[in-house]
């Protein structure tokens, strides 16, 4: 259920991709996402599956281990393709009944935009895989630091988001016991109309709000014992450094961005 | 009245590659009147166990049958076993959501489908019986101490009036007074009430004091069905999987090594006395001709 | 100069209603005097509600007293540029293992004080290698919390605490929620840590077996110290630990039992094996 879904899971691998500094593979995912939106033609398909393939080929990840993140989609995946194939007006019109149609134009739109979603979905998943949560939170701490200047709390809100991290499979598993104690009193979760389900709720919501809050009262206790005192004088175990593959991996990103957008102007067919 | 467990098999996450076997082909029978404790350390199956006793984990293979009725049968009442075979779960004061104690306790009976009397009746019973001062019935459960707080939970379960009880390490968490407190209180009802009881713990010493019999579960098969008895005779094997026999045991046995003929199956106190002080005085006599 | 040290030491808690009056107050500590020296193994022992945990709370400045004064390696805690020091000086480990980790790396989590406090990053590896060391969780360090045992849980806390440098470790409870396995090894992680680096530990507990090696036994009840004396000194009162419903271990009321029933057995047995000899000595007496 839950557990099976592999968007957000770290993979560990000793690989160049796991190595790189997390704010590399944020702005890297960031062009990646632009790319796939701007490019144009066939040319500059085959340049992002190059691009993707190579990395996710560098990064160890089986594949077969990321495609199993795609079949959570795979529902979402028809319907956008379904609809695009129906309802795009085109030159050439294969078949018509009422306003629905199949045109040249609509299997073209079709096709881009599924393999648009399965690429950005494999390569932001590609991302989680590498990264572990701390390094993720570490590395948007560290990228968004300029937004202190404007009172944005970002060392509170990168703390804030490494401990939800933490407690969300603790919170997790409590919701299931205590779901399980309520239906050995009868309760029952799955019967009912929308507003008998909302009501039986209750009984699982509030003591796990409950719980919540006796375990942030207690982690906020041991934080104070171990002497925090908010994100000012701190240090870090891991501090994060660019090292020389991370300057190379952003020359790669950009140059990647330029050769798509050239493809773009140069050889846009077929046109979607 | 009983339940019977044949062959039954459970392992977590089924399809994929993390395939733990948390129980390995159990058969029991359980009889009516029953108090049995079911000890293992964490880990060897123990509540994935009485979680099927009420049908809320299913196995994966075997059957269990409760009153001759097999429980996965497709028109078995569900919800009737869960009210016959009420399940206390770990630190149970966590499951409390009402606005009192009273309207806590009346949740399972009206689950039942039960009318309101009977439902408030139930409750009024069941805080009774486990003898819940009548002065706080209103207050607020969030309120209450930790062992009071047991005690209302244990009311809920109670308020449903099963035939069976099972009862997941009840005294976890709590202080020696408290834990006396507890299991003095389930082996009270186990007797008025006349109810199956089913004690999971981890701790040998708190079981061998009040159960008939002793199911020792590792790494998710039974080990040892017997009297305490019986099972403490195994104590070197119980230590070998991280159990530990009562320390009575231990100095019984020692004491036999040593030339004094003691009673080696003494598991209390009590009886640890009453045996030393007869194998003295036998010693005694002995000599003395 | 005693490590841990309070006068007349009082902790009330007020409840108050909405309107702000006074609605209740219960007085948690009640004039506690005690005294910790440096490398000490000092257990507190206590039912829930004696007033054991706001006591500990206090080592750590995580409470402010309503009377007296405690002072930890000599710093009046109450002054509030002591806060900081103190928690360095004393650290403290907590009852409920999940809820004292912080982050979901076992050595992120160690490293998570010595950040705190603004140690070299250098430093800081060096610490949590060798605090990890002293718990034995070495092999864990790339670990999620979410997959140890309980024992290993709370010996991941010990490291956390350990890797702050602290002259004083409390323990608040640290075994109440363990299986007996998990007990054994934070116990045994505590007694290692106060024998091989000198750190005075103050074990706070309600399970009596579990300070019979301490050096220095307090029992609290009603927030007063009614009893203090060495283990062997406290076991031997077994009638009066009784009636403050204490967890008396088998082994010493079985030699009580005995010795009320006439046998010389001496008091204060505090293991079987004790026993054990005291029994075969009467045997052998009576022999002669």
């Amino acid at each position: 259920m839950i557990r099976d879904i592999t968007i957000g899971q770290f993979y560990p691998a000793d690989s160049v991709i796991h190595k790189l500094d997390p704010r590399v593979k944020l702005f890297a995912t960031m062009i990646y996402i632009i790319a796939l939106f701007v490019f144009k033609g066939i040319l500059g398909l085959g340049i992002i599956t190059l691009f993707l393939a190579g990395i996710i080929r560098m990064s160890k990840v089986p594949f077969k281990f990321m495609t199993k993140g795609l079949k959570a989609i795979v529902l979402l995946l028809i319907i956008t393709s379904v609809f695009n194939l129906l309802a795009t007006p085109g030159d050439i019109v294969f078949w018509k009944w009422g306003s629905l149609q199949i045109t040249d134009k609509g299997i073209i739109n079709s096709v881009l935009m599924t393999i648009r979603l399965v690429y950005l979905i494999l390569g932001t998943s590609l991302m989680t895989l590498t990264t572990t949560p701390n390094q993720l939170t570490d590395g948007l701490e560290t990228a968004l630091k300029p937004l202190n200047k404007i009172n944005v709390p970002v060392h509170s809100i990168a703390m804030m988001m490494s401990i939800a991290l933490r407690f969300i499979p603790i919170l997790i598993e409590e919701t299931d016991k205590i779901m399980k104690a309520q239906m050995a009193r009868g309760a029952d979760f799955e019967s009912g109309n929308l507003i008998q389900k909302a009501k039986s709720m209750v009984p699982l919501l509030v003591p796990l709000f409950v719980s919540a809050f006796r375990r942030a009262e207690d982690l906020a206790m041991a934080m104070e014992a171990r002497c925090y005192n908010g994100g000012e004088g701190r240090t870090k175990m891991k501090p994060l450094k660019y090292g020389k593959c991370d300057y190379i991996s952003y020359g790669v990103v950009v140059g990647f961005l330029v050769l798509v957008i050239v493809a773009a102007v140069l050889l846009p067919f077929p046109q979607g | 009245m009983s339940i019977i467990l044949d062959k039954v098999n459970f392992s977590y996450s089924q399809e994929t590659a993390y395939k733990i076997q948390a129980l390995k082909d159990i058969n029991l029978k359980i009889e009516d009147g029953e108090f049995i404790g079911i000890i293992g350390h964490t880990g060897s199956g123990k509540s994935t166990l009485i979680q099927h006793l009420n049908g809320l984990v299913k196995a994966t293979s075997g059957g269990i049958y409760f009153n001759g009725q097999d429980i996965y049968d497709e028109d078995f009442n569900m919800k009737e076993l869960r009210s016959k075979v009420g399940l206390v779960f770990q630190y149970p004061e966590h499951q409390l959501f009402e606005t009192t104690i009273f309207d806590d306790v009346c949740f399972g009976p009206k689950n039942l489908g039960l009318d309101k009397k009977t439902v408030e009746l139930r409750a009024y019973e069941a805080l009774r019986s486990v003898g819940f001062p009548e002065a706080l019935y209103f207050q607020s459960p969030f309120d209450l101490s930790g062992g009071q707080k047991r005690r209302v939970a244990i009311a809920g379960v109670l308020a449903m009036k099963p035939e069976v009880l099972i009862l997941d390490e009840p005294t976890a968490g709590l202080d020696p007074a408290g834990r006396d407190e507890i299991l003095d209180l389930i082996s009270k009802m186990h007797k008025e009430l006349a109810i199956t009881v089913i004690l999971v713990s981890h701790s040998m010493e708190d079981v061998a004091k009040y159960v008939d019999r002793i199911i020792v579960m590792n790494q998710g098969s039974v080990m040892y069905d017997g009297t305490p008895k019986e099972v403490f005779r195994q104590y070197k094997y119980l230590e070998e999987v991280g159990l530990a026999a009562p320390q009575v045991t231990y100095l019984m046995h020692e004491l036999h090594e040593k030339g004094l003929p003691v009673n080696l199956d003494a598991t209390t106190v009590e009886e640890a006395k009453e045996s030393i002080l007869c194998a003295l005085r036998n010693n005694e006599a002995k000599r003395l001709q | 100069m005693s490590i841990v040290k309070t006068k007349g030491l009082v902790h009330e808690f007020i409840r108050r209603d909405e309107e702000d009056n006074v609605e209740s107050i219960t007085t948690a500590l009640d004039h506690v005097d005690l005294r910790v020296e440096q490398g000490e193994f000092i257990a507190i022992l206590g039912h829930n509600g004696s007033g054991k945990s706001t006591l500990a709370k206090h080592i750590n400045a995580l409470l402010e007293a309503t009377e007296g004064t405690i002072w930890v390696d000599g710093m009046d805690v109450s002054e509030e540029e002591n806060v900081m020091p103190v928690r360095k000086v004393a650290g403290m480990v907590f009852q409920n293992p999940d809820n004292q980790i912080i982050a979901s790396v076992v050595e992120e989590d160690v490293a998570f004080g010595p950040e705190n406090v603004g140690v070299p990053t250098d430093e800081i590896w060096e610490r949590v290698e060798k605090s990890l060391k002293a718990v034995d969780m070495t092999k864990y360090r790339n670990h999620s919390p979410n997959k140890l045992s309980g024992g290993q849980k709370q010996r991941v806390a010990i490291a956390g605490v350990m890797a702050m440098e602290p002259k004083c470790i409390v323990f608040d409870e640290p075994t109440a929620m363990l299986d007996p396995s998990g007990r054994k090894e934070v116990l045994a992680a505590a007694h290692e840590l106060n024998r091989q680096k000198g750190v005075t530990v103050i074990l706070i507990t309600h399970y009596m077996e579990e300070v019979v090696d301490a050096d220095y036994v307090y029992v609290m009840e009603d927030g007063k110290i009614i009893m203090d004396g060495k283990p062997r000194e406290i076991f031997s009162k077994v009638d009066e630990l009784k009636a403050h419903r204490l967890d008396v271990p088998q082994v010493t009321l079985l030699a009580d039992e005995l010795r009320k029933s006439g046998l010389p057995i001496p008091k204060g047995i505090l293991t079987r094996e004790e026993l054990a000899d005291a029994i075969l000595k009467c045997a052998s007496d009576f022999r002669r």
